[in-house]
């Protein structure tokens, strides 16, 4: 028989120190579709962080560490944001053109799979959605993956597919939340005032959930959401889809 | 007979120095002070008005990704030519009866307008709207002299009526409203008050009237200029471009040193994409192509044509690692869209240039040391280089100026140095797994449950808006391990 290489979970800084249940409804939906899923437990953080900061140099050390860990794995290479996987194909190449990690850089760059893409697109086979308690769900359509991955209609499909979600659109919601890493530390009063437009438009839409491919926006909306008072929750795309709507 | 002093046309006050002390040096402190006001509210909405005007003009134009590269193409060819290109263009001016003065820096450009303008006799000059004479500050050069300078673009007539500065590339008084026109226009013009936009209209009008007919000197901007014919391209709405370029017998053009393309067809090119990217328009009311002072024969033009070629710090950004944002044509789409300055307006900035393209050409132009943190306003939301009409990376661009200025004051030394410890224990795998689960087990020990609701100190400007996720007690690398282990 023909050994499939397993998908290599890359989980991302945020998802391991926060909010771990996203792995592991990652890991669930990737197992009911069959796939063997590995975890490369020396990942840490892939210095997307330190790039934005301006500091290359650090950036380029945890980058080439990210790189030198799954480089040495086979298959694709799964990661539940579009942030990271950005900033892994799109600019650690970049960054560390010269460096001893430069092709492992390249080719870990094609085996980077967003979740989303990764279900949509790289596996033929339809293999149906838990169902969960009949819920309003919006999606947000983080920047980097919308702008830097081009994600657009495959979440939604994606959502289609679950019984018992009911869409509703947020307006305005290709609109940066605000959040911008490093953004909302250094200028919280400026980040504050964008993500209030996009927390009134979230609470005009209806929506009892807010569901994402990213974390780190998803963290921002939802603290905004607690501050406020709002009933409203957040959740991961893998949680919906691992039958999991109750948010957080 | 003893002849009066000339009488100003405008009556105005005298421009109040920049006080260092009372001025925030920060991009944060100049925003907060703007955050939430009338005026910012005003700028949002005009900006999303542009942005509206953008996205249906963009819809009704299948051509436009194809104009977008063929606009692009052109600005970037110039850009690696542009050595060649700019004495090609001056060669042209010339040819065509033009004078090209060269100025190294703004107070050289001032000066050399300056000159024209006494040489000419100037009491009066006309100005047309002009991105590059704001960056030199010509005006305060020209009045220093004694010649009085009168803007004739109504945005600019009301700025400088006000004593105020531009907060957007093509919109200067986005900021402003009809009644805070409406006050200006009563107090410092002394007409009647009124709010009636069509009226305000017609006052500035019949004022601006007199300054054509009797201004000596027009000095105007260059939108683009044409190296293979010489031609110099302004783009206006009000028709004022026109009448300062053509009544007063001196026409001097300031033109960055980077507005260049080669040919016709590409200046062709940027004008489909400049218009529909800035307000919306197929094309502006008025594009004026100026080849030459008036020949033997022509109905009007003026007698002399001065082409100003200005530096100013551009040569240094040509050869830097952010050269791409002098492909700029600024139209200011990159405004409209930007999430930053819909919330805090372009006097955040600093400089005459604001938003994200400007976040990324002020300390480009000026260098780092006052400007370092322009390049952090920003979340990277990468909407800016989605509407940019010649593709300009400008995310992109912020990150790199972000390297240039992060050890040069643009990081906090205090997040300088969180950001390198956490980088210290990312690139050590069992620290990194350490220091998870020391987190998670500290987490435990803060009040209540769930989500962080305060902090105190530096931590409150962010739990003042938001809750904190908590570290989770186990991390999903220990949940990982148990699993397999359980397994």
């Amino acid at each position: 028989m023909l050994r499939v290489p397993p998908v290599q979970l890359l989980v991302t800084c945020l998802v391991d120190a926060l909010v771990p249940g996203v792995g592991e409804a990652v890991v669930e939906v990737l197992e009911r579709r069959g796939l063997d899923v590995a975890f490369p437990e020396a990942q840490t953080c892939c210095g997307q962080p330190a790039f934005n900061a301006g500091l290359s140099a650090e950036a380029a050390r945890m980058a080439a560490h990210t790189v030198t860990v799954l480089d040495a794995t086979e298959g694709p290479i799964v990661v539940p944001s579009g942030s990271c996987t950005a900033f892994l194909v799109h600019h650690a190449p970049e960054l560390l053109a010269g460096e001893p990690e430069a092709e492992a850089a390249q080719r870990v760059a094609g085996r980077l799979r967003e979740l989303s893409l990764f279900l949509s697109d790289d596996l033929a086979e339809d293999v149906g959605m838990e169902a969960v308690e009949s819920v309003r769900v919006a999606w947000h359509p983080s920047c980097h993956g919308l702008r830097e991955l081009g994600i657009t209609d495959e979440p939604h499909r994606l959502l289609a597919g679950v019984e018992g979600v009911e869409r509703v659109e947020i307006a305005g919601a290709d609109e940066c939340c605000g959040f911008g890493g490093l953004f909302s530390v250094e200028m919280p009063e400026i980040s504050a005032a964008i993500l209030r437009a996009k927390l009134d438009a979230i609470e005009a839409s209806g929506a009892e959930v807010i569901a994402g491919g990213d974390v780190s926006c998803l963290l921002h909306i939802g603290g905004g959401l607690r501050k406020r008072g709002s009933a409203v929750r957040v959740c991961h795309l893998a949680e919906l889809l691992a039958g999991r709507a109750e948010g957080w | 007979m003893v002849s009066e002093p000339r009488s100003r046309v405008t009556q105005r006050v005298p421009t109040a120095p920049v006080d260092p002390k009372t001025t925030p040096v920060t991009f944060l402190g100049r925003a907060k002070l703007d955050l939430g006001s009338d005026k910012v509210a005003a700028v949002e909405d005009g900006a999303r008005r542009l942005y509206r005007h953008r996205a249906e003009a963009v819809a009704e134009y299948p051509a436009m990704e194809e104009m977008r590269a063929r606009a692009r193409a052109g600005r970037m060819s110039a850009l690696r030519n542009l050595d060649r290109l700019l004495a090609r263009f001056a060669d042209q001016v010339e040819a065509t009866g033009g004078k090209v003065w060269w100025a190294g820096d703004a107070a050289e450009a001032n000066a050399i307008v300056t000159r024209i303008a006494a040489d000419a006799g100037a009491g009066l000059v006309a100005k047309s709207k002009s991105m590059v004479t704001e960056e030199t500050e010509l005006n305060h050069a020209l009045e220093a002299a004694g010649i009085e300078v009168v803007e004739t673009d109504l945005g600019e007539f009301i700025v400088q009526l006000g004593n105020d500065r531009p907060s957007h590339l093509i919109a200067p008084v986005l900021h402003t409203t009809r009644y805070d026109v409406a006050r200006l226009f009563a107090d410092r013009l002394g007409v009647a008050y009124t709010d009636v936009p069509e009226e305000l209209n017609d006052i500035a009008r019949t004022h601006l009237r007199r300054v054509f007919l009797s201004a000596d000197v027009g000095v105007s901007g260059v939108n683009i200029g044409i190296a293979d014919t010489g031609t110099v391209i302004l783009v206006t709405n009000e028709g004022n471009g026109r009448f300062v370029t053509s009544a007063p017998r001196v026409h001097i053009a300031m033109m960055g040193m980077e507005r260049l393309v080669e040919t016709v067809d590409e200046a062709a090119a940027v004008l489909e994409v400049l218009a529909r990217s800035g307000t919306g328009q197929r094309l502006s009311v008025y594009t004026t192509m100026l080849t030459g002072p008036r020949r033997p024969g022509d109905p009007d033009g003026p007698d002399e044509l001065h082409v100003v070629i200005l530096d100013n710090g551009r040569s240094r950004v040509l050869g830097s690692n952010v050269a791409e944002v002098l492909a700029c044509i600024r139209c200011g789409a990159c405004l409209n869209v930007c999430p930053v300055y819909r919330r805090v307006g372009g006097h955040s900035y600093g400089s005459v240039y604001g938003g994200p393209v400007g976040a990324v050409l002020t300390p480009a132009l000026e260098g780092p040391e006052q400007w370092a943190d322009l390049p952090y306003a920003s979340t990277l939301c990468g909407a800016c280089r989605e509407v940019c009409p010649v593709g300009i990376d400008l995310p992109g661009l912020l990150l790199a100026s972000r390297a240039n200025t992060a050890l040069r004051g643009g990081l906090e030394p205090g997040l300088r140095r969180a950001v390198r410890a956490y980088a210290a224990v990312a690139a050590r795998p069992r620290a990194w797994g350490l220091a998870l689960a020391a987190a998670g087990q500290t987490a435990r020990l803060l009040p209540g449950k769930g989500w962080i609701e305060s902090l105190p100190w530096y931590g409150s400007a962010w739990t003042d808006s938001r809750h904190l996720p908590r570290p989770a007690a186990r991390s999903f690398r220990q949940r990982w391990k148990e699993r397999r282990s359980g397994a």
